[in-house]
Formats: structure tokens, sequence, C-alpha cells
């Protein structure tokens, strides 16, 4: 790549800058003792052809072209002159009814696909009527307590030409069950019905904390919906390997790219391990990642991400497929850097991290919008949030180069430094036997507490600023227009269960119960009598406790 | 320092099945830090359970946070529970996502001090400091 005899000469050059460089600091020093990304990693002052000619930079094994091993710069050959990003909100509040008109809203306004976000008795695995779901339903999310909930919430909305992302985990699988029972009877073919499914059940244990069973079992059911999808539901989305909520809880962007990958990495081996070839499922795996606010940190994280898993797939699993080797990821702008103190300049943190990721070459975007921290967003703050995607896209010219960022000597190099913190903590959680054991010990959930301290520490010595907290305050009245659900849609959803259990066949209901108890205990794959259950309108908790019942529940010890 | 924190003992719960734990473990942890005995009580807590905690370990402060919204329905129930079962100097702190239109909601519940995102550490510090009940 490099003339030796120009990088000679260039060394000779810069060595001379680099003194009169330093003699110039006496007269006009530096702002900061320290200057250092978000994640606290040194920031080079300059980079130079020097950087990358060190490090022996190869453009064509270390980025490639553009849809091309090791796809550094993006999955697609044209990226987004072919077709932008996949604009993609998250929605859901309250009951199935008005996350429904939410949708259709967001449809109506140029929304490319619809994300749908669960109450926490729900993502729990909990019915509205539970005494667990107390004060809590549809405040985070919509609930969904049986398949009347899931046919109100997509009614009117063609699953054959609409793919929709649903974030759940935990009990995933009978949510999963549910939406084809409602494709099913809106009579879509299998083939047709395209979506995500979170899914991504280790990711509870380190960051979002919403589990239901054992760490072992939960991989289980991970696996078992991937296994029956690629033989029945060829285009879904089985796992969105999810890096998002391991940064909100505050690991550094290596750490959410280590542990995220390490975490696809188990799903791989597990999918492995029932007997499937690598080429069938692995092209149905998709990552999400959370973007954060050092502009150049984030884009290289997404570089580095689909480089390292494309060499992972390729030489350590020996995926044949150009398909399995491809990382394609969604992207949120971060939820944690928002800030309640003078909400509108959360639209402009969120501009800044919506370039970035498209600058990273995502494949999809949820930009957050301004009054997140108080809040679910009202309809004007979900508005100015899809414009500001639609600003990058159609305004800005970012959209119409492949990777313009690529061979920037500091963000290869940016690129590179990830990269390689990313595989030491890749390789030290195989010296622990892998992601699901270092996960029950409890591995990524230390590095994350400590990282999230660290940070908190450097934010209180203002090392770390947030514009309006901790420098530039003002005095405001913090009263905004938020978005409240009030405590009659828990009545509301509490009497639609009521009625729902006396109007089913409880006969039938009991004896598709039994079914899944029975399969549960022969460690079968659960995907068929799930399906079958929810169809007879079983709940989501009568399921959920049944498994319970067999696979038992975890217990996290209060560690911080 | 005039305050013996050491004789402090603060539980810090997390009420409810909200899994935002990350500002929980941090306070508890700079809270511990600063010399104060902490207890946490982990994740998906009932208010039941925080009650027995706040209850056994005898505390003198609760910090509940709460990020799911949650926080009407669940703060005030540990609140008279604890006060019932005579813990009744004990000092109410919430932490969290909680609308300024609920702080009168709560404080009317016995919350003394609510704090939002972006307080500092050291405020929280120095109002334990001050309000936390001699036993």
């Amino acid at each position: 790549m490099f003339d030796s005899k120009k990088i000679e000469d260039l060394k000779k050059k810069h060595e001379v800058w680099q003194k009169s460089y330093e003699l110039g600091l006496k007269k006009r020093p530096e702002r900061d003792a320290r200057f250092t990304t978000w994640s606290d990693e040194p920031v080079p002052f300059l980079c130079t052809p020097l950087d990358l000619e060190k490090e022996g930079f190869d453009y064509e094994r270390d980025l490639g072209n553009p849809g091309e091993y090791p796809y550094t710069r993006g999955v697609q050959k044209n990226m987004y002159r072919g077709k932008l990003w996949t604009m993609r909100q998250f929605a859901g509040f309250s009951s199935a009814e008005e996350t429904n008109k939410r949708f259709k809203l967001l449809l109506e306004q140029g929304q490319t696909g619809l994300s749908t976000a669960f109450d926490m008795p729900t993502l729990m695995g909990y019915d509205a009527d539970a005494k667990e779901a107390k004060g809590e339903v549809g405040k985070c999310g919509v609930s969904v307590s049986s398949l009347e909930d899931m046919e109100a919430l997509y009614d009117g909305i063609d699953l054959g030409s609409v793919t929709t992302s649903m974030t759940i985990n935990g009990p995933a699988i009978v949510i999963l069950a549910m939406y084809f029972a409602v494709a099913e009877k809106q009579g879509v073919p299998r083939e047709k019905v395209g979506g995500t499914l979170q899914n991504d059940i280790l990711k509870e244990y380190i960051a979002q904390k919403e589990w239901l069973f054992p760490v072992k079992p939960a991989v289980e059911l991970v696996i078992d919906t991937i296994e029956y999808c690629t033989k029945n539901y060829p285009i879904w989305n089985t796992v969105s390997i999810s890096g998002y909520h391991i940064r909100e809880a505050g690991a550094t962007a290596a750490e959410e790219l280590a542990f995220t990958l390490a975490d696809g990495l188990a799903y791989v081996e597990g999918s492995i391990a029932r007997g499937l070839d690598i080429d069938t499922f692995a092209p149905r795996l998709s990552f999400f990642f959370d973007v954060h606010n050092d502009f150049f940190e984030e884009i290289a994280k997404f570089r580095a991400a689909r480089r390292i898993w494309a060499r992972l797939m390729r030489e350590k699993y020996d995926a044949k497929n150009p398909k399995s080797w491809m990382l394609r990821t969604h992207a949120q702008t971060a939820g944690v850097s928002l800030t309640a103190q003078q909400t509108l300049n959360n639209v402009a943190r969120v501009a800044i991290q919506g370039l970035a990721a498209v600058l990273g070459g995502t494949n999809s975007l949820h930009t957050n919008s301004m009054d997140e921290t108080l809040a679910l967003p009202t309809d004007e703050a979900v508005m100015t949030a899809l414009r500001t995607q639609q600003v990058i896209a159609e305004e800005s010219g970012v959209s119409n180069v492949v990777d313009p960022l690529g061979g920037s000597y500091f963000v290869e190099k940016l690129t590179n430094d990830i990269e390689k913190k990313a595989l030491s903590l890749i390789d030290q959680i195989y010296e622990k036997g892998g992601m699901v054991e270092a996960v029950d010990q409890g591995f990524p959930q230390a590095e994350i507490a400590n990282s999230a301290y660290h940070f908190q520490q450097l934010f209180e010595k203002k090392e770390k600023i947030m514009v309006g907290v901790n420098k530039y305050t003002v005095e405001e009245n913090r009263k905004v227009e938020t978005l409240y659900i009030d405590r009659a849609v828990e009545e509301r959803q509490v009497s639609k269960l009521k009625v729902l259990k006396e109007k089913r066949n409880s006969k039938k209901v009991e004896d598709a119960l039994l079914k899944v108890k029975k399969a549960a205990e022969a460690r079968e794959n659960m995907m068929e009598p799930i399906i079958e259950a929810v169809k007879e309108y079983a709940t989501l908790q009568e399921i959920c406790d049944t498994m319970r019942g067999v696979y038992g529940i975890y217990r996290e010890v209060g560690q911080f | 320092m005039s305050v013996d924190r050491s004789k402090i003992r603060i539980l810090i719960a997390k009420p409810g099945l909200d899994g935002h734990d990350r500002g929980a473990k941090v306070i508890a942890r700079a809270l511990r830090d600063a010399g104060f005995e902490v207890v946490y009580t982990g994740l998906h807590q009932t208010p039941e359970m925080i009650i027995n905690a706040a209850v056994d370990e005898d505390v003198q402060v609760i910090g509940m946070s709460v990020l799911s919204g949650a926080h009407n329905a669940l703060v005030p129930e540990v609140i008279s529970g604890v006060q019932k079962q005579g813990l009744t100097d004990a000092l109410f702190l919430v932490g969290g996502i909680i609308p300024e239109e609920d702080f009168d909601f709560l404080k009317k519940a016995g919350v003394q001090m609510i704090f939002t995102p972006g307080a500092s550490l050291e405020k929280i510090i120095e109002y334990i400091d001050e309000n936390a009940p001699r036993r």
C-alpha cells in the first residue's frame, strides 16, 4: 500500500513538524490535560499516513470494496444510493388499540417499517391481571396478554407487506407464536412474513434485566426459534443481537461491540450444536447497536463490527454463504445521552448521532424523540425525530456516496483500535468458557457496572460534559407536554382478559398447555406447541408459568 | 466530616418490573464509597419485599429507583408499609424518570426528595448527610 521511500521521507518531515508543534504548545497550550473519546479512550491529536503504515494497513484485506468481504465499508455495493436505510421508529404504549393508531400514523408519514415496544409485564411474561403487573400495564409499551391483543395491535395492517420488529426477549417465543398466528389468520403465506424478533436473551442477563428462566434453558428457547424459523419462515430475522442495552447500561463502545458479538457467537454455536448448517440460519441473524455521542468512535464501531463478524463467520465457523458473513444492523440513538434539562438540545444530539449511524453504514435507524427522558414521546416529538432522519437522508448529501470516511487516517486507526480491544475482550470471554458461562459468572455485568461508575466520576469531575446538565445550565420551568398513560388502561386490560377467559374453550386451553409442559420436559422444540396454545387463546402468562414450572426461574444476586 | 456516615444505613431498592438498574447501582456504589452502609435489593422487588428488607436491615434511608413510570403505584405502598412496621423516622428518596407533575403526589405520600436525571452524586450525599435520621 505504501511506497517505502515516500514513507521514510514523510517520517523525517513529520519529526521536524512534530518538534515545531511542541514548541508552539508553549504559546498555545491545549485546552485539556487529556483528550479522550466518550468511552474514555485517548484520542491522538492528529493522524497521518504514518499511523496506517505502522499497522500495515491493506485496503483489500482491511476494507475491501463495499458489498464485499470483510464489509468494513458496508454490506451493499451501492449502499444508500440503492435504498435508504429503513427508518424504523419504535412505538408502543397503553393498549393494543392505541398503539395500532400510532402505527397507522407512522406509516402514513412515510415510515417504512414498524417497531413494537411491549410493557414491562409483557416483557416479564406476566398478564395484565397479575399482581406483579400492578401500576405497569401499558406504561413503557403495549400490553399483550393474549392473541386477542395481538390481533388488535396489527388490525388493518398487512403483515405480508410491512415488516415488523418486536422488542421482546424473555417470552419472545410466545409473542412470535402470536405474530405468526395473526399472519396466518390474515392469509399471508409463510415465506412473505418478514420482520425481526429481538429475542436476545443473553443481553437481558447482561444489561436489560427482563428475564424469566435460568440462562441455559432460556438460550435453548432462542435456538428453538432459530431452528423453527429456518425451516418454516425463511425471511424472518430470528434474533436481533443487541448491544443497545449493554451500552445504555454503561458499557464502553468496545465493550458494547465485544459483548454483543460474543452473544451472537453463542447463538451460532447453539444452532450448530442442534445440527443446523450455519449458512441456513446465519443470514437471518441481525444486530442492533447504540449510537452514542462520540461521532468518530461510533462510526469506527460500526465499521469494526462488520469486519470482525465477517472474519469470524468465514474463518472460525467456516460459513460459505456471503450472506452469513454480512453483519446487518439496526441502530438507535443513545437514550442515555438525552437530557431532561433543556430538552430541545436533544434534537441536536439526535441529529449528530443519527448522522454517525448513517456514516457508519447502518441498515436501519431509530432516532429518539427529544422528550423521552420525561415520559413516552408525544406525537410532535416523534415526528421531529423522524424528520431528523429525513433531513439526513434528503438534505445533507451524505446518502449520495458510500462510506465517505473510508481511508480517513483517523477513522481507520480508530476502527483498528476498537477492533483490537473488542477481540481481546472476546478472548477473555472464551477463556471463561464462552458467553453463556461468562454471563452465568457475571463477567460482562461486572465490567459494565465498573464502566458506568467510571463515567459517572468523569461526569462529576466535569471531565465529560453534558451540555445543560454540568455546564451551561439554566433555571427552567420543566413542565413540558408529556404523554400520560392513565390507570384506566390497566383496568380495561384486566376486564378484557376476564371476558376472554370466560369465552374461550377452557378444555382446549388446558390440553394445549399440557402439550407445552410435556414438550418442555422432553426438551423438544417449543415453537409448535406454543403456536397451538396461543391459537386457543392461552394467555402469555399461562404459557410462561407452564415453562417456569419446568425450567425454574432466574434470580440475580444484587451486586453493585 | 461532622456526620458519622458508617452509622447511617441506606437501602437502595428497585420496585416493580423495571430493569433499568444503572442509576441504582451507581448510586449504591457512590454512597458506599462515601462511607455509608448500603444495602441494594436487586431487581424486580414487590413493595412487600422492600418493606421487609427495610425492616430487617433497620435502615434510616430508603432510596427507590423507578424509570418505568410505575412510581405513583408503588412508592406510596412502600412508604406506608415501612411506617406501619415502626420505622416512622425513615427518610424516603426517589430517583429516576419522574415527571414534575407527579412531585406533589409523591411528596404527599411521604417522599422527602426526588432526584431526577442529572442530579449530582455530591448533592445526593449532601442531602442524606443533612436529613438522615440519627438513631
